[in-house]
C-alpha cells in the first residue's frame, strides 16, 4: 500500500513530501496527474506549489482536473486525503473542504515560520499532538487567507473541524499572530470526515531532523496508521 | 544600434560578400559587448579558474564543480552560474528581474543539473527616492514570483542602495544546481554531425528582439518607454515544466548537448553549440514552433522569447524527446541538424508572405527556400575583435573625517537601509522549498543540506558599492574576502566562486580604470584564498544620464563543511566576546573609515582599510573555530562595522558590554573579521596565533542592552530599540 503524492504541472513540494513520508517509514510515490490515481492508493497528498501557474485562481484549474474526481471518490471510500498549501487551495476549490484561501492581507508572498495551536487532536492528522499544543510550522504562500461565510464558519467550529489556528508562542490566538488575515486565525480545516484535511503551513518542511525542528511529523504520521 | 562599420568590413572580408540582413543582425548581437565581452575579455585572464575540484570552467552555460566526497563515494557535482539583468530591470522591474531568474535557471538545466538554490544581489538608488523604491519593490516581487513558482529556493543575496544606481539599478542573479550522477553532466558542445537539433519549450514570438545589443549600450533618458519591446515577459509555469521535462530527458539519457536560449535567441544558442564542437548546422527557421503568424527569418532567429531550450538529440531519440515534451505540455520542433559545414539557416516564407510576393502558394517549390545565414560557426561566436581601451588609474581618497558623536553615529548606521534588516525582502522569497535550507537567510551565509554528498553547502553573495567606489582594487579584494569570511563564520571553507562584474561605459577611461581595478582586486583575493573563479558575467554600459554606476563586483561564493549545523548569529549570553582579524583593534594598522557606511551617511572620506596579511589562513582558521564546542555564536563583521555586527547579535534576552579603544573602531569596515562568543577565549587565541590578531572586547550578558564604551563615552541601546532601527525597510514599504 502506497501513498500517492500528486504532481500537477507547477507542483513543487511533491518531492519534499515524498522525502518526509519516506523518513517516517511511509511508502510514497509521485503520481503525475495525467496518469490517474493508482488503484492501490492508501492515501493521497495534494502537495504545495503553483499548479497551472496559479493562473485564473490558486488551485482552480487543478481542482477541475480528472484526477481530482478520482481523489474525491477515494476520499468518499475512506482513503485519507491531505492538501498542503496549494493542495489546500485545490482541496477547497474541489469542495473537499469548506471555505477558500485567498490573497494575504499583506498582498505579498510570505515565507516564514509561525506558531499554530492544535484545536482538535482527535483526527488522524493531529493525534500525535495534544489539544492546545503549540507547534512551529513554516508558511510560504501569497494566497493563504482563509475565507468562509459566517454561518459555515459557525458550523465548522461547532463540529470541531478546525484543525489548527495561528497563535503566538504562548498559544494565544491573537490578531498579531495571524500572518495572513485568516478568519478566526484558521490555518487548517477538516472536510466532512476527519480523514480529509487541508492546511496552509508546510508540515513536510519540518519533518527532516537534519535541517532543524520536526514539529510537522505528526501531521504526516496520519499516513503511517 | 547597427553593426559597426569596422565589424561590417571584417564580416564582408570573411564571407566574401555582403552579409544578408539576418546575418548582419546576428553578428550585431553576437558581437555585442553583452555576448562577446569585447572590452572585458582582455582583463578577465586575471582570474584563476583552475583547481582539482573544477570539472567545467568558464565558457559554458554554467560552471561545474565537484563536491568533496569520501574515497569510495561517487562524485557529486554542483553547477554555479551568475547573470545580470540590469537594463531590463530598469525598464520593467517585475519582468526584467523575473526573466533574469528564468535565464540563470535554464543555464543550470542545460548542464544536466537540477536547480537547488538562488541568490540575488540587488543595487538601487537612494532608498529615500520614490523611483528607487518602485524599482526595488518591482524587482523583489518579480524574483519572488518567478523563483517561488518554479520551486527553487532563494536562500541568500544582498541589497545595497547608493545614489549612483539611480538611473541604472543592478539585478545580479546566481544559481546553484546539483548533478548527483556524473553521467548526467551535459555541456553546450555539439557532439556529432547528423544529430538533430530539437527546440523545446515556449513557442517563439516577436519578443525581446535585440536584447543583447540593448544590454550593450547606455540607458537613455526615455529608456522606460522606448526600450520596453526589448524586455521579455517570463512564464514561470512553463519554466517549471521545462525543469521537469529536462530531468525526464536526462533520466533516459536522451541529451547529447544542450543550451538555453538567452541573448540572441535561437541564433545565439545554436551557433554557439556547434561552434564549441567545431561543427556546423543546417537549420530550417520555418520549422520552429511559433506563437504568432508571419514571422520573418530574422525575427525567428533572434527573438528572445523565454523558457526555451535547444537540445542536440540522436536521430533515433527524437521521437521520445518529443513525447516527453508533450507529456509536460511543452511545444517542441525539430529545427535541423548538426553538420560538418558552416552554420546555415534557411527559410521558406509562409503562404501569406509568398502571396504578397506574387506567388500562388505552391508548397514544395524548392526555390521558395532561401538561405538567410551561411557563416562559419566559430567566426560567428569568436570572431569579434577585442577592444583595447585606455584606462585611467583611480585616485586614492584622503582622510577628511566628519565630527562623529558615537551614539548618533551608531543610530544612523544601524538604521541605514544598507545595513538594516532585509527581512522584508527574503520573506517574499520561498527560501525553504526543497527542504535543504539548514541556515536560513538573515545570517552570514545560508547552509544547504546536500545529502547526496553528505556535505553542508554554504552560500554567500554580494558586493559593497561604498567599498569599490572608495577604492576599486582594494574594495574588490575586500568583497572577495568578505564573502569568504561569511561562509567561514558558519564553519565552511571556500570551494569556488562566480562573479558578476558590473561597470559603466568602458569607453570612458576613468570608468574603465575603475572596472579594471575591481577585476584585478577580485581576481587577486580569490587567488590568495585558493578559490577558483569558475565562471561569471560582465555587464558594462551601466551608464545613464545621471552618470556611471560605482564599479560593482558581485561575487557568489560557495563553501563546504561536514554536516549541516552552524553556529548561530544570535548571542547565547554566556560567553566572552572576541573579535578575530581586526588589525586596527590590535594596534597593527591605522583605523580607516574609507568605504564605510558611516562616511556614506555622514559625509567625508578616508583611505580604505588594510586587509589581513594571510587571509587564506584566517578564513581556514575561522571555519575551524566556528565549529568549536566552545563557540556559542559567530558573526562576520562587515557593512556598518562592529556597530552593526553587535547590534545584530543582541536580542531581547541577551546584551553585550564592550569596550573599544576609540570611536572609529566601532565603524570601520575592514573585511576579514568576525565576532565570536566563546567560553574559551584562549582556544581562539591559540588557533589564530601567528595568523591574525584576536582581541577580547567584553562579554555577553542577560541585560538585553548593547553597551559599548568608546573614548570614555558609552553608546547604549536596548535590543528593542535596535530592532526598531533595523526595521526601516519593512516599516517604509509595509
Amino acid at each position: 500500500m502506497t501513498v500517492s503524492v500528486l504532481q500537477f504541472g507547477g507542483s513543487n513540494c511533491d518531492r519534499d513530501t515524498v522525502a518526509a513520508l519516506d523518513h517516517l517509514g511511509v511508502d510514497a510515490d509521485l503520481v503525475w496527474h495525467d496518469d490517474g490515481l493508482p488503484a492501490e492508493t492508501s492515501g493521497v497528498v495534494v502537495p504545495g506549489g503553483f499548479s497551472y501557474g496559479d493562473y485564473l485562481r490558486a488551485g482552480a484549474m487543478a481542482a477541475r482536473s480528472p484526477i481530482m474526481a478520482d481523489v474525491k471518490e477515494a476520499a468518499e471510500n475512506g482513503t485519507p486525503v491531505l492538501g498542503i498549501c496549494n493542495g489546500a487551495q485545490i482541496g477547497c476549490e474541489a469542495r473537499l473542504t469548506p471555505g477558500a484561501f485567498t490573497t494575504n492581507e499583506s498582498a505579498r508572498f510570505q515565507c516564514e515560520h509561525v506558531h499554530v495551536r492544535v484545536e482538535n487532536a482527535d483526527t488522524p492528522f493531529t493525534q500525535a499532538y495534544e489539544e492546545g499544543e503549540v507547534i512551529e510550522l513554516p508558511i510560504a504562500h501569497g494566497e493563504g487567507r482563509f475565507e468562509i461565510d459566517d454561518d459555515e464558519l459557525d458550523r465548522l467550529e461547532d463540529d470541531d473541524r478546525v484543525l489548527f489556528r495561528y497563535c503566538d508562542a504562548e498559544g494565544d490566538v491573537t490578531e498579531g499572530a495571524n500572518p495572513n488575515g485568516s478568519k478566526h486565525n484558521v490555518a487548517g480545516v477538516l472536510g466532512e470526515h476527519d480523514h480529509v484535511a487541508v492546511l496552509m503551513p508546510h508540515p513536510e518542511r519540518v519533518s527532516l531532523p537534519d535541517v532543524g525542528i520536526t514539529d510537522g511529523q505528526g501531521v504526516l504520521q496520519a499516513f503511517g496508521r | 544600434m547597427a553593426l559597426a562599420d569596422s565589424d561590417r568590413e571584417l564580416v564582408e572580408e570573411e564571407l566574401g560578400r555582403e552579409p544578408t540582413p539576418a546575418e548582419a543582425a546576428l553578428f550585431e548581437n553576437l558581437w555585442s559587448e553583452h555576448c562577446a565581452y569585447r572590452s572585458s575579455r582582455p582583463l578577465l585572464s586575471a582570474f584563476d579558474s583552475e583547481g582539482e575540484q573544477v570539472v567545467v570552467g568558464p565558457g559554458d552555460d554554467a560552471a561545474v564543480v565537484a563536491l568533496p566526497t569520501g574515497e569510495d563515494e561517487d562524485d557529486v557535482y554542483i553547477t554555479m552560474g551568475i547573470e545580470s539583468h540590469n537594463h531590463p530591470s530598469y525598464v520593467d522591474p517585475f519582468d526584467g528581474a523575473a526573466t533574469g531568474v528564468g535565464g540563470i535557471v535554464r543555464d543550470t538545466l542545460s548542464m544536466g543539473a537540477y536547480p537547488i538554490a538562488l541568490a540575488d544581489s540587488l543595487y538601487f538608488g537612494d532608498f529615500d527616492r520614490e523611483h528607487s523604491r518602485y524599482l526595488f519593490e518591482g524587482v523583489v516581487e518579480g524574483i519572488s514570483h518567478y523563483g517561488n513558482c518554479i520551486g527553487v529556493p532563494t536562500v541568500t543575496g544582498s541589497v545595497a542602495f547608493h545614489d549612483e544606481y539611480e538611473g541604472n539599478p543592478l539585478v545580479n542573479v546566481s544559481c546553484i544546481g546539483l548533478i548527483d550522477d556524473p553521467d548526467r553532466l551535459v555541456t553546450a558542445q555539439a557532439q556529432e554531425p547528423g544529430n538533430k537539433l530539437v527546440l523545446v519549450g515556449n513557442a517563439t514570438g516577436r519578443d525581446g528582439l535585440g536584447g543583447a545589443s540593448f544590454a550593450s549600450e547606455d540607458l537613455s533618458e526615455d529608456a522606460e518607454t522606448e526600450d520596453r519591446p526589448a524586455v521579455q515577459v517570463g512564464d514561470p509555469y512553463t519554466e517549471k515544466l521545462l525543469i521537469e521535462a529536462n530531468e525526464a530527458l536526462l533520466d533516459e539519457n536522451l541529451v547529447e548537448s544542450a543550451r538555453d536560449l538567452g541573448a540572441a535567441g535561437l541564433g545565439g544558442a545554436t551557433s554557439e553549440m556547434v561552434a564549441k564542437g567545431g561543427l556546423g548546422a543546417r537549420i530550417e527557421l520555418d520549422a520552429v514552433h511559433q506563437r504568432e503568424p508571419n514571422m520573418n527569418a530574422l525575427e525567428i532567429l533572434l527573438a528572445e522569447s523565454q523558457e526555451r531550450m535547444a537540445y542536440e538529440v540522436k536521430p533515433e531519440n527524437v521521437e521520445r524527446v518529443q513525447e516527453i515534451a508533450d507529456r509536460y505540455d511543452l511545444g517542441s520542433s525539430v529545427i535541423g541538424e548538426v553538420t560538418e559545414g558552416n552554420y546555415v539557416c534557411t527559410f521558406e516564407g509562409s503562404e501569406v508572405q509568398r502571396a504578397s510576393e506574387g506567388e500562388n502558394g505552391e508548397q514544395s517549390e524548392p526555390q521558395g527556400r532561401e538561405t538567410v545565414v551561411d557563416a562559419d560557426g566559430h567566426f560567428l561566436g569568436e570572431g569579434a575583435p577585442m577592444n583595447d581601451l585606455p584606462a585611467e588609474e583611480p585616485t586614492e581618497s584622503e582622510r577628511d573625517l566628519p565630527d562623529i558623536d558615537p551614539q548618533d553615529a551608531f543610530e544612523t548606521v544601524v538604521a541605514s537601509p544598507n545595513t538594516a534588516s532585509k527581512r522584508w525582502v527574503y520573506r517574499q522569497y520561498d527560501h525553504e522549498v526543497q527542504v535543504r535550507t539548514a541556515t536560513r537567510p538573515g545570517d552570514d551565509a545560508s547552509i544547504l543540506a546536500v545529502r547526496e554528498a553528505e556535505t553542508g553547502l554554504a552560500y554567500s553573495a554580494g558586493a559593497d558599492p561604498n567599498w569599490t567606489e572608495a577604492a576599486p582594487y582594494e574594495g574588490a579584494r575586500a568583497v572577495a574576502l568578505e564573502n569568504a569570511t561569511n561562509v567561514a563564520a558558519k564553519g565552511a571553507t571556500p570551494l569556488a566562486a562566480v562573479d558578476c562584474l558590473n561597470g559603466g561605459n568602458p569607453e570612458k577611461p576613468d570608468v574603465y580604470g575603475g572596472f579594471k581595478g575591481i577585476v584585478d582586486g577580485l581576481a587577486d583575493m580569490c587567488e590568495t584564498l585558493s578559490t577558483p573563479v569558475v565562471g561569471g558575467n560582465v555587464s558594462l554600459y551601466n551608464d545613464s544620464p545621471s552618470g556611471p554606476i560605482p564599479p560593482t563586483p558581485t561575487l557568489a561564493l560557495v563553501g563546504t563543511k561536514d554536516g549541516y549545523d552552524a553556529p548561530s548569529l544570535s548571542l547565547s549570553g554566556e560567553g566572552e566576546l572576541v573579535v578575530v582579524g581586526d588589525l586596527s583593534l590590535a594596534g597593527d594598522a591605522e583605523t580607516r573609515l574609507g568605504g564605510s557606511e558611516l562616511l556614506a551617511q555622514a559625509g567625508g572620506s578616508d583611505r580604505f582599510p588594510e586587509l589581513p596579511e594571510d587571509p587564506a589562513a584566517l578564513v581556514e582558521t575561522l571555519a575551524a573555530v566556528a565549529d568549536y564546542d566552545s563557540t556559542l555564536a559567530s558573526h562576520d563583521v562587515s557593512h556598518g562595522g562592529l556597530a552593526v555586527a553587535l547590534g545584530e547579535m543582541v536580542h531581547e534576552d541577551v546584551g553585550v558590554d564592550v569596550e573599544l579603544p576609540d570611536t572609529l573602531a566601532l565603524f570601520h569596515e575592514q573585511a576579514g573579521r568576525a565576532v565570536i562568543e566563546t567560553t574559551d577565549p584562549e582556544a581562539v587565541e591559540d588557533a589564530f596565533a601567528g595568523i591574525a590578531p584576536v582581541t577580547r572586547i567584553g562579554a555577553a550578558d542577560d541585560s538585553g542592552v548593547l553597551s559599548v564604551t568608546v573614548d570614555g563615552e558609552t553608546v547604549s541601546a536596548t535590543a528593542a530599540e535596535i530592532a526598531d532601527l533595523r526595521e526601516v525597510i519593512e516599516r517604509e514599504l509595509a
